[in-house]
């Protein structure tokens, strides 16, 4: 999996850290979400699936690595 | 079957087909458009900083990848449970097996005012586009906006990054009251305020005047005369459940469900047009987040196929105006007491709980989404208040005011 986050549209509304925290994170500063694992192991992957489900802004994409 | 193809009917047929229901799929959608999001329509879109592309919710390509039958820019005009079948406009009928119903809300118009040019609704695409347009339509266009809700607080925010002459109007004595209560609704107030708006509150509008169709201006209840030369019309929005008249469902403040979002035998509702009972706060709610169409269609995927689960989630929404990111979680009873849990209301930083009977069931952040993100855990908990205030706290009781625009 190859996770793309598109910090442009984010609105740091966080929803991706409460469903994947070891993948996404927030700058300090704005709230900004921060990807820290682009290719995310194979038991992460489903809460990073709902990370980009969940996200108001559709900024994370998802793709086959 | 899904009725309603923005975010809610969208996710629940997405939803569906991740969860490896490989039946047929009908989604059906009254816009012409393939399915986009709408908060940037009253920010970004509005403001011109981004163009329709940007917010699409799926590209064509993923769209077919759903095999699903899409039957965009097309209504439903009519339901009958015991035979389970949607009746679309030009008469013909589809039968379901199941049906999500997320046909979302219609906004409210003013009376008298919608035939004038340069009044505007803004809950469409085409909507933001027009009033983008007309904002646009000859140089120092003069903006009223009527209502100060999320939309005409984010409309007279955009208005005035164009650097528009605007006035905002609305019945209740602060912008946002009916969301935030009081005294975070006065900080709201005052930013608008300080970035150049022209609060009218405490009045509503009487009439509108005209020249050749377009309008020119407007009266205020209190007798004040105002030049317009576009109005934002910006009071709120009803459940769009007019076709489902004589269905049997029972059909009060949105579509009345049960708690796991279950309307009738085999009928689903989702987002904003869905009111069921959240369990977790004990109360019967109907959300217009955009959160919320997400979650709700996801949990009516998961028990139109089987799951039987309660949906009880803590909500979530957020507001951009100007400088201000305004989040929150929970819920925001008039007559909840406050108490700061970070930085200080007067410091553009802050995070604030909201207790009602003793316990924690709201925060709000401004400037603040990581501190508000790691607070959140205290609605999720239902956290005593005496948890959080063990002195004497500040309290700033609300108070109900049943004033409207209609």
């Amino acid at each position: 999996m190859q996770v793309t986050l598109h910090q442009d549209k984010c609105v740091a509304s966080g929803q991706c850290v409460l469903a994947a925290q070891d993948v996404f994170d927030q700058r300090d500063q704005d709230g900004v979400a921060v990807l820290l694992d682009e290719r995310p192991p194979a038991e992460l992957h489903d809460d990073v699936r709902q990370a980009a489900a969940v996200c108001p802004a559709l900024a994370i994409a998802l793709a086959d690595a | 079957m899904v009725v309603g193809a923005s975010v809610a009917g969208l996710t629940a047929a997405v939803t569906l087909r991740t969860l490896g229901y490989d039946g047929r799929l009908t989604l059906i959608g009254d816009e012409p458009h393939t399915p986009y999001n709408r908060p940037p329509l009253s920010k970004q879109i509005l403001a011109g900083t981004w163009e329709p592309d940007r917010i699409k919710l799926r590209t064509d390509e993923e769209l077919s990848d759903l095999d699903a039958r899409l039957l965009f820019g097309k209504s439903a005009t009519g339901l009958d449970t015991a035979a389970r079948r949607v009746v679309l406009e030009g008469g013909d009928s589809v039968s379901y097996d199941a049906l999500v119903i997320a046909t979302g809300v219609t906004p409210n118009s003013l009376p008298g005012a919608h035939h004038l040019a340069g009044v505007h609704l803004l809950r469409t695409l085409d909507d933001a586009l027009a009033l983008r347009a007309d904002l646009r339509h000859k140089p120092d266009v003069k903006v009223a906006v009527v209502g100060a809700g999320f939309l005409g607080s984010e409309a007279a925010a955009a208005a005035r990054r164009m650097r528009l002459d605007v006035t905002m109007i609305d019945p209740r004595p602060v912008p946002m009251r009916r969301q935030f209560g009081d005294r975070i609704a006065g900080l709201v107030g005052r930013l608008h305020t300080k970035n150049g708006v022209s609060m009218r509150c405490g009045t509503g509008v009487r009439r509108f005047f005209e020249s050749g169709g377009r309008v020119t201006g407007l009266e205020l209840t209190d007798g004040t005369l105002l030049d317009a030369d576009v109005v934002v019309v910006a009071i709120g929005a009803a459940p769009a459940v007019g076709w489902l008249a004589g269905s049997g469902l029972e059909l009060r403040n949105g579509i009345e469900c049960d708690p796991t979002c279950r309307a009738a035998p085999g009928v689903y509702a989702a987002g904003d047009v869905a009111s069921w009972h959240n369990d977790h706060f004990g109360c019967r709610m109907r959300l217009e987040h955009r959160l919320n169409a997400t979650e709700q269609a996801q949990a009516v995927a998961r028990n139109v196929l089987g799951a039987g689960q309660p949906f009880a989630p803590v909500p979530y929404f957020w507001t951009d105006q100007y400088d201000a990111h305004i989040q929150a979680y929970g819920i925001f009873p008039a007559e909840a007491e406050l108490a700061v849990l970070h930085g200080e209301l007067e410091g553009g930083h802050f995070v604030v709980a909201y207790g009602h009977r003793g316990r924690v069931v709201g925060v709000l952040g401004w400037n603040s989404p990581c501190e508000l993100r790691k607070l959140r855990q205290l609605v999720v908990d239902r956290a005593p208040w005496t948890s959080i205030v063990p002195t004497q706290p500040a309290v700033w009781p609300g108070r109900h005011l049943s004033a409207s625009l209609r």
